[in-house]
């Protein structure tokens, strides 16, 4: 069995998380396999972004069952840098300026602490800028600071292709960016999900179809109310992007009130 | 902290209250800087106090420092005072006025040290800056942790003539330090910016005074401090606009980062506008470690210690980077990391 050792597996079983006392996941079963490309698409407070945050572990959810596995083992309660380092990476829909430290002091930090030689990071960080397209003197201006959307989400992939995680949970990578920053960041992941060892394990959570256009995904599951409605091949995309979510139980004049209010929201959707 | 500064043009060093070295390099002494004691009738130190430890100054002031820079001189290089204590139970009281001729430029850093004693300062600093002249003060507070300093500073600001002055506070049981900065001339400018990190029981203590007495004047002020462990830092500005400053641009941002649930920050902020041709703001922030960006750094593999480390070390860079002497920057860091890694500041 040649590839065991090339195939990791991220399983999230069941999970219910709440914010606030207020249930938002209520039960949510899936697995991503190395190599694979996993699109959730669900309509505005069906609690994507909640999934990815619960992933990583952000403060203020509180996981009131299941759990979330890598290859056998609970990352639910390890704190989120515990977790970063079993492989698991978040590009956040919106990242988080840090004055004063730079993307490279960051990478430093985290490979140390991993064991990792910290001195690689300004190679490896000059081959992902130019493979994306990212001016090179960006990730020594402090993280995010002063940053457009699109140089937001470059600099967010660009860490990722450093840092080679087993699992990437994007979460509206393709929101507050145009395309060409889309094309880039989205190509990089692909390319991950092919040349990694093991290739990068993905789940995509998005709310439009932009990026899957960008970035082709294996499964599309649909996120209403808190749980997974429906699981898909590519299709299903094309057939939100026709239908929308009314049939999940998404109020349509709640999504379009919502929609004007996302200052990222997809002008072309 | 002499390896800090690399090459000085001129050094004064005072130790316990006595002057005892004073010295320039040829190229200030040829363009006829002055470093010196000063005398009985030098009109630099006889600038009236501004509150009762400037009185206690002006009356016990045993050996005060002068230092003239003539017109038109543009020194390239730093001049250091430092100013050591290391003898127990001594009280002193150092003064050090300073003057810049018009359109000169200079760069002066002085350095409050102290071995572990059991003293108290209060020094009284003057900085005079003429027309058109650019002047870089950098002061840093780093007492030993049972020393007492109330600290004066008072800067004059000439026409079209600009003050950056530069504060950082480490040090001492209780220190204390005012700075006035009066913007006297049409067009003067003042930058104000301070470090200022409290740990065990410190009490660290700021009042500023950015006053705009003549019109078209600029004042930016920018002070962050973080207190660990039980310490305390209180930060009181004001800003006061006379009815002649109009078109003043005045502007005081107070950040504060509590580092643990015991210490104690206040930020006070004040406004007096005599006109109404005036843009002015203030602002003041009082928190812990911001979360999210401590979650941004931990899912990126940063454990939570060093993520804190990466966070205040940062915060303090927005000053830091503004230092016109690398050294004294370099050796900042190093005191505040020391200081986050080693002091258990964390909570």
């Amino acid at each position: 069995m040649w590839w065991w050792a090339d195939v990791s597996e991220l399983q999230i079983v069941g999970l219910h998380a709440a914010v606030h006392g207020r249930q938002i996941l209520t039960g949510i079963d899936l697995v991503v396999r190395s190599g694979e490309v996993h699109a959730v698409m669900g309509p505005n407070g069906s609690g994507k972004s909640t999934l990815s945050h619960v992933i990583m572990g952000k403060p203020g959810y509180e996981v009131t069952g299941g759990q979330v596995l890598i290859d056998g083992v609970d990352i639910l309660g390890l704190p989120a840098w515990k977790r970063a380092q079993a492989g698991l990476f978040l590009a956040m829909q919106y990242p988080i300026e840090v004055p004063g430290v730079s993307v490279e002091s960051m990478l430093r930090e985290s490979f140390l602490a991993a064991g990792n030689d910290p001195d690689l990071v300004p190679e490896l960080v000059a081959a992902e800028a130019a493979r994306i397209g990212f001016a090179e003197d960006v990730v020594h201006r402090p993280l995010n600071v002063d940053l457009s959307g699109g140089e937001k989400k470059r600099n967010e992939t660009l860490q990722l292709g450093v840092l080679r995680p087993t699992f990437a949970v994007l979460d509206e990578l393709d929101s507050g960016l145009d395309i060409d920053a889309l094309r880039a960041c989205a190509r990089r992941v692909e390319a991950a999900t092919k040349e990694g060892d093991p290739p990068l394990g993905v789940l995509a959570i998005t709310h439009y179809s932009r990026l899957l256009s960008e970035l082709q995904p294996d499964v599309v599951h649909v996120l209403a109310r808190g749980k997974i409605q429906a699981t898909g091949g590519p299709e299903l995309a094309i057939e939100l992007e026709a239908t929308g979510y009314t049939a999940y139980g998404d109020e349509p004049a709640d999504a379009a009130g919502d929609r004007e209010l996302d200052p990222f929201a997809d002008p072309f959707a | 902290m002499l390896r800090l500064l690399g090459e000085v043009a001129g050094l004064a060093l005072v130790r316990n209250g006595k002057v005892v070295r004073c010295e320039l390099d040829e190229e200030a002494t040829a363009a006829g800087v002055r470093l010196s004691l000063a005398e009985a009738s030098d009109e630099a130190i006889a600038a009236p106090p501004v509150d009762v430890f400037g009185e206690l100054n002006a009356e016990h002031v045993s050996a005060p420092v002068v230092v003239d820079i003539p017109d038109g001189v543009r020194l390239t290089r730093p001049i250091a005072v430092i100013d050591w204590l290391d003898a127990d139970g001594v009280m002193t009281f150092p003064r050090l006025a300073v003057r810049l001729g018009e359109a000169s430029a200079a760069t002066l850093v002085e350095w409050y040290g102290s071995t572990n004693v059991d003293s108290f300062a209060a020094p009284v600093t003057t900085l005079d800056v003429s027309q058109a002249a650019t002047f870089s003060h950098v002061a840093v507070q780093h007492r030993g942790p049972r020393v007492w300093q109330i600290a004066n500073q008072v800067s004059t600001v000439g026409k079209d003539a600009m003050f950056n002055g530069y504060q950082a506070a480490l040090g001492g049981d209780y220190a204390r330090s005012r700075a006035d900065c009066r913007l006297a001339g049409r067009g003067a400018s003042g930058n104000l910016s301070a470090v200022y990190f409290g740990t065990g029981d410190q009490m660290l203590d700021f009042r500023t005074f950015q006053h705009h007495q003549g019109p078209d004047t600029t004042s930016n002020l920018l002070f962050k401090g973080a207190v660990g462990g039980r310490s305390r830092s209180v930060y009181t500005g004001l800003i006061r606009v006379e009815k002649q400053a109009r078109g003043t641009n005045a502007f005081q941002t107070n950040r504060n980062i509590k580092l643990s649930d015991h210490a104690w920050a206040e930020s006070v902020p004040n406004l007096e506008i005599e006109n109404n041709d005036v843009r002015c703001s203030h602002a003041s922030t009082v928190g812990p470690v911001d979360e999210e960006q401590r979650f941004y750094l931990e899912s990126r593999g940063v454990p939570t210690a060093v993520a804190e480390r990466l966070i205040v070390t940062g915060f303090f860079d927005e000053v830091l980077v503004r230092l016109p002497v690398d050294g004294v920057s370099a050796g900042l860091r190093g005191l505040v990391r020391d200081r986050l890694d080693h002091e258990g500041v964390l909570s």
